[in-house]
Formats: structure tokens, sequence, C-alpha cells
């Protein structure tokens, strides 16, 4: 189980005292946020992209190239990429190379942007957001685990004999993670690849994500990659804590009141009993979080959103300090012991090495036994024989038994 | 043979007053389309949406994109009938915003295909087109489809006598109307059809179509 943060790098003033951080100051505490996710003990750093204001990482790799270099351990991922606005093969390339720089510590999420004028922006049709999410992915993942790519196809120039350089670190490609919190179309996409689905369900109600991401695991196992309970799964979370529960509800009020997106609009209340926010004690946060895997089955991974809606700096670090000393422990420890042993662990550049030769094994295999069969089919057939080539047992039929 | 699949009706109302001549129209309705539908022998199940109940929770759909429990029951109410009663008090030339505001957070093909009474209530009569020139054409945008007979109830209307000035009374409007509604609602299949929120298109596929692989 893997846990972390994730920023939409938005510059927020800070409604208590009216004042703003500039863009440099902004950007430079998320490089320090990112740090302090490694220094309490999270496994995981992941940043948006946005090409509007008031965000500012439109650059992910530069700003993740410097991560990788002041850290050792943490895991850099991002929330998301866009892959309907980006040129799938910059993609391709950024993150391989990131991979290089920061040794396997890297994978991403996808997703398809959530404002309007980016895709004109871009060059784009906004209508044409799922087609420019499957396609671009489809040449993307080609890009990857191909080395030399012909390719045509609706949106982009055709490709004749491209090698996408870097190569993927030791021949595999980044994990990905595909984010979406509506459209069954992404979830069945990743389903289809044995992809992560990401629900960030932080503004909406669970009861919705329940069935998105049940429907997410029954596609993956229908696609074989596992069973249901083995598919890839990460949640999204929003915390605000104090040692004394009033005074995170006083402290958190006056930003949750005046914070994009939800400001102005439900009560902190109202919010807190919708959605997985959660404000309050340590514990309170520990509890919450536990219902996550009993909504939802067993997971993967769970990103807090922390650092958002003006909150300043130094607080955000007391946050992270109490994240990774009071609630991580003992979710880590509890989610574990009751993880089944089937159930996949977070994935890491170290398990995707294992997982795509176990794949290419698997294929092998299968190869081989198409083989045997057809040749058994054809002696079948000369012999004049009715016996059917699925009576065969062994290793390349399946084993059913002596 | 009879039918024994229940019809379901949903009476809404977007009047802000308590009590609201807006929600005593609403109410005539749907006695007038129930009675209608039991002449005809079959079981009706009607649903009573009062706006005013879920002002705040449709202001707050509007901001986070979600909408609460109760306001989630009232769309699913709407998203599944098989006959919809929508009464709206006139202001300013036009329907209430509360009335605009809840349509506004229903998606935009949940209503394809339901039957649609439309009415409204107003201080004179001069306001009655504005059913024809705005509610009509809303629900049109949403493939509703909206039965001819519209009815408006001016202040006066509570008074009239039956037929004294010539013209249809208001009980006889409503009748009239209802009778146009429980005929849709009497052939519809809306509320016994499942649907598959997970449906993917049948042109879809996971990698593309246009030569991706």
């Amino acid at each position: 189980m893997q846990f972390g943060i994730f920023t939409v790098g938005d510059v927020t003033t800070d409604p208590t005292n009216n004042t703003t951080p500039t863009e440099n100051e902004r950007i430079k505490a998320i490089l320090t946020i990112a740090q302090k996710a490694e220094e309490v003990g999270l496994d995981v750093f992941a940043l948006g992209e946005h090409h509007n204001e008031p965000f500012v990482p439109s650059s992910p790799t530069t700003m993740l190239g410097y991560v990788a270099a002041k850290t050792e351990n943490l895991l850099l991922s991002t929330a998301t990429t866009l892959i309907t606005t980006n040129d799938p093969v910059k993609i391709a390339e950024d993150y391989a190379m990131l991979q290089h720089v920061a040794d396997g510590r890297v994978d991403l999420m996808m997703g398809r942007g959530n404002t309007g004028p980016v895709y004109p922006w871009f060059g784009k049709d906004i209508r044409q957001g799922i087609p420019l999410a499957i396609e671009n992915y489809a040449l993307l993942r080609r890009l990857w685990d191909e080395d030399v790519v012909d390719w045509e196809g609706q949106f982009r120039t055709p490709l004749q004999g491209f090698t996408s350089t870097p190569r993927p670190l030791d021949g595999v490609a980044p994990f990905v993670w595909h984010g979406s919190i509506r459209s069954p179309e992404i979830a069945e996409q990743a389903a289809y690849y044995g992809d992560g689905f990401f629900a960030n369900h932080i503004f909406w109600p669970k009861e919705h994500f329940q069935r998105l991401i049940n429907y997410y695991r029954q596609r993956f196992e229908f696609y074989g990659h596992g069973k249901a309970d083995q598919a890839y799964v990460g949640l999204g979370g929003q915390v605000f804590m104090a040692k004394n529960s009033q005074d995170a509800v006083n402290q958190f009020r006056p930003y949750f009141d005046n914070a994009p997106v939800y400001g102005h609009g439900p009560s902190l209340e109202d919010f807190t009993e919708q959605t997985p926010l959660t404000v309050g004690s340590p514990q309170q946060v520990i509890d919450r979080t536990l219902t996550f895997r009993e909504t939802f089955g067993d997971y993967q991974r769970q990103l807090f959103l922390m650092d958002h809606a003006g909150l300043p700096l130094k607080t955000v670090l007391e946050q992270l300090d109490m994240l990774g000393e009071l609630v991580v422990p003992t979710l880590r420890k509890e989610l574990e012991a009751k993880r089944p042993s089937h159930v996949p662990d977070g994935p890491t550049h170290q398990s995707e090495i294992e997982r795509m030769a176990a794949r290419q094994a698997a294929k092998l295999v299968a190869e081989a036994d198409d083989e045997a069969r057809s040749a058994v089919a054809a002696e079948a057939t000369r012999a004049g024989a009715s016996a059917s080539p699925s009576t065969h047992t062994g290793a390349a039929f399946g084993i059913k038994g002596a | 043979m009879t039918d024994t699949t229940p019809r379901k009706v949903v009476a809404l109302s977007s009047g802000l007053s308590q009590p609201s001549s807006t929600r005593l129209l609403a109410d005539r309705l749907a006695e007038a389309t129930v009675a209608d539908l039991e002449d005809r022998g079959l079981e009706v199940e009607l649903t009573t949406i009062d706006l005013r109940d879920l002002a705040h929770d449709i202001t707050n759909n509007l901001m986070t994109g979600f909408p609460s429990a109760k306001l989630g029951a009232a769309i699913d109410a709407i998203t599944r009938a098989d006959g919809l009663i929508a009464v709206t008090p006139i202001f300013t030339a036009s329907y209430s915003g509360l009335f605009k505001s809840f349509f506004d957070v229903i998606d935009n093909t949940a209503l394809i295909g339901l039957p649609v009474l439309i009415a409204a209530t107003g201080g004179t009569p001069r306001h009655s087109l504005a059913l024809d020139h705005a509610m009509r054409p809303l629900f049109s945008y949403l493939r509703a489809p909206v039965l001819p007979t519209s009815v408006f109830a001016a202040a006066e209307d509570w008074g009239s006598s039956a037929g004294g000035d010539g013209l249809p009374s208001l009980p006889d409007r409503i009748r009239r109307a209802a009778g146009e509604l429980a005929a849709a609602v009497a052939v519809s299949t809306r509320s016994a059809d499942v649907k598959d929120p997970f449906e993917l298109d049948a042109s879809f596929s996971p990698v593309g179509g246009y030569g991706a692989q």
C-alpha cells in the first residue's frame, strides 16, 4: 500500500490574512512540500498539470526532475497528465527521460483536464475528449512498448519508423493510472490495458465511485489481467488535522469557505458528511480513511490533497508532519494486515519489471499452447481421428490432472 | 388482461410561498391525472416534489457538481418517471430561476421521451404565453414531449364560475390536460426500462477506432 500526497498547484489568496503567494513562492513551496513528503515517510508525490491561472505547474517533469534529485525513495507521479491536449510523443519522451533521471521512481496518472479553453488553446476540440484520451494513449503505449513505431491516427500527424527516446528504463514503461470521476470509457480503458484506475473522489459522494470502481474491477478481470480484487485502485482524500478536532474545524473553516471549487457552496459540515473530506483529529482521519477500504475493497494507493485553498506553507508542513507521524503508520499497519496475499501491493518499477516478465511468459505459453493445439489438430486431421485436441492434458494445454 | 405495472407520475412545483398556488395547481393536475389513469384500470405511484425544499441543495449542486442525497432522490424520481407535471410561477416573463436551476443540474439526456404536462401560475392571464415561449422550448431541448394543452392559472381563475364567460373553466382545462398526460403515461414503459449507466456506445473501442493499432 502506497501513501502520498497530490497537489493541483493552485495560487490562492490566504483568506485569513489576504496575502497571495507569488508564482515563484508557490513553485518553491511545492518543491519543499514534495521533499517534506519523503522526510515524513510518505511514498508518493503527485503533481498536477495545468495551463491556466491560478495554477502554476505547467511543466511537471521539470519540477519532478528537481524533486528526483533531492530525494532517495519518493515515487514521483502526476495528478494528472493531460492525455488529451499533450502530444503523446512528448509524453513518451518526457516521462521515459524522468524514469532514467529518477532511477525508475516514476509513474503517471492520465486525465482529460477540466478546463474547457485548454483544448482550443492546444488546437483540440473538447467534444473529442474521450476519443483523444483513447487514441493518444494507444499511441503512447506503443511508443513505450515497441522500439520502432509506424502509426496513423485521427488526431496526430502519422509516424513512420519513429523511435521514442530514451527507451523506457529496463525496457519497462512507467506504471500508468487512469483518472476519471465519471466516464466508464476511461475505466474500461484502464481495465483493457491492465493499468491502474484512480478515483479522485474528494468532491463527490462515495456511492458513485463505488459503482465506477466496481465496474473497473470487473472489466480488469474480464480482460484477463487477474481477479477483480487484484485490479489496481487508487483513491484521493482530503484532510485537515489538529490534535483537538474542534481546533481543526475552526482553523480550516475560512479556507474551506473560500476554497476554489466548493467555496461559498455547501457548509463544511455538509461537505464532510457527503464527501471524504475529513477535518478533525488524526484519529478521525485514520477512522475515515479505513472506511475507504470497506467501501472500495483493498486498494493500492492513497493520495491526500493537503496544500490547496491558500493554506500557508508552514501549515501544510505541519499537516504533513501529523500525516506522516500520527496517521500513515497506523493506516499502513492496519491496511497491510487486512490485505490478502493475492492482492498486489502498490506498483513500483521493480514490480512492473516482474509483472511485464510474467505477462511475457504467459504470452509465450499461450503461443506455444496455440502451436501445440494446431499441431495436434493437424495430426488428428491427418490420422482421420475425431478426438478433440482439448482432451489432451499437460502444461501446454492447461493442467487438468493426469 | 390488465396491466399491473404501476405507472410513475411526478408532480413538480417550484412555488416559493407556503401555502402556494403553484403547489395547489400541481396537486389539482396530479389528482386529475391519477383519477384518469385509475379509470383506465392502471395503478399509479405519485411523487410530489416541492423545489422550495431543495433550493439550497440545487444551489450547492450548481457549485460542486454533485447532488445531495435528497436532491439525488428527486432527480432519480423524475428520470425514471412515466409522466411529469411541471408547474412554475411566472417571474419576470418566464419560469422561476429555481425551476430552471433544477433542470440545469439534471443530465440533458435524462428526460428523453418523458411526457410532460406544463402549467404555470401568475397574477394575471397576460403572462400565460410564457408557457409556450419559455417552458415548452426548455422541454423540447431536453427531448421530453410536451403535451398540447398547457394550463395557466391566474389569480382570477381560482374564483371564476364554470364556463361563465363562455370559455372553459380552470377545472375543465385541468381535466383536459390531465387526460392528455394520462393517455401518454398509460402507454409509457419508461419506469420499467432498466438503464445501465455504464453502457458504452457500441462503436467504443478501448484502443480507438482510427487505425491506432
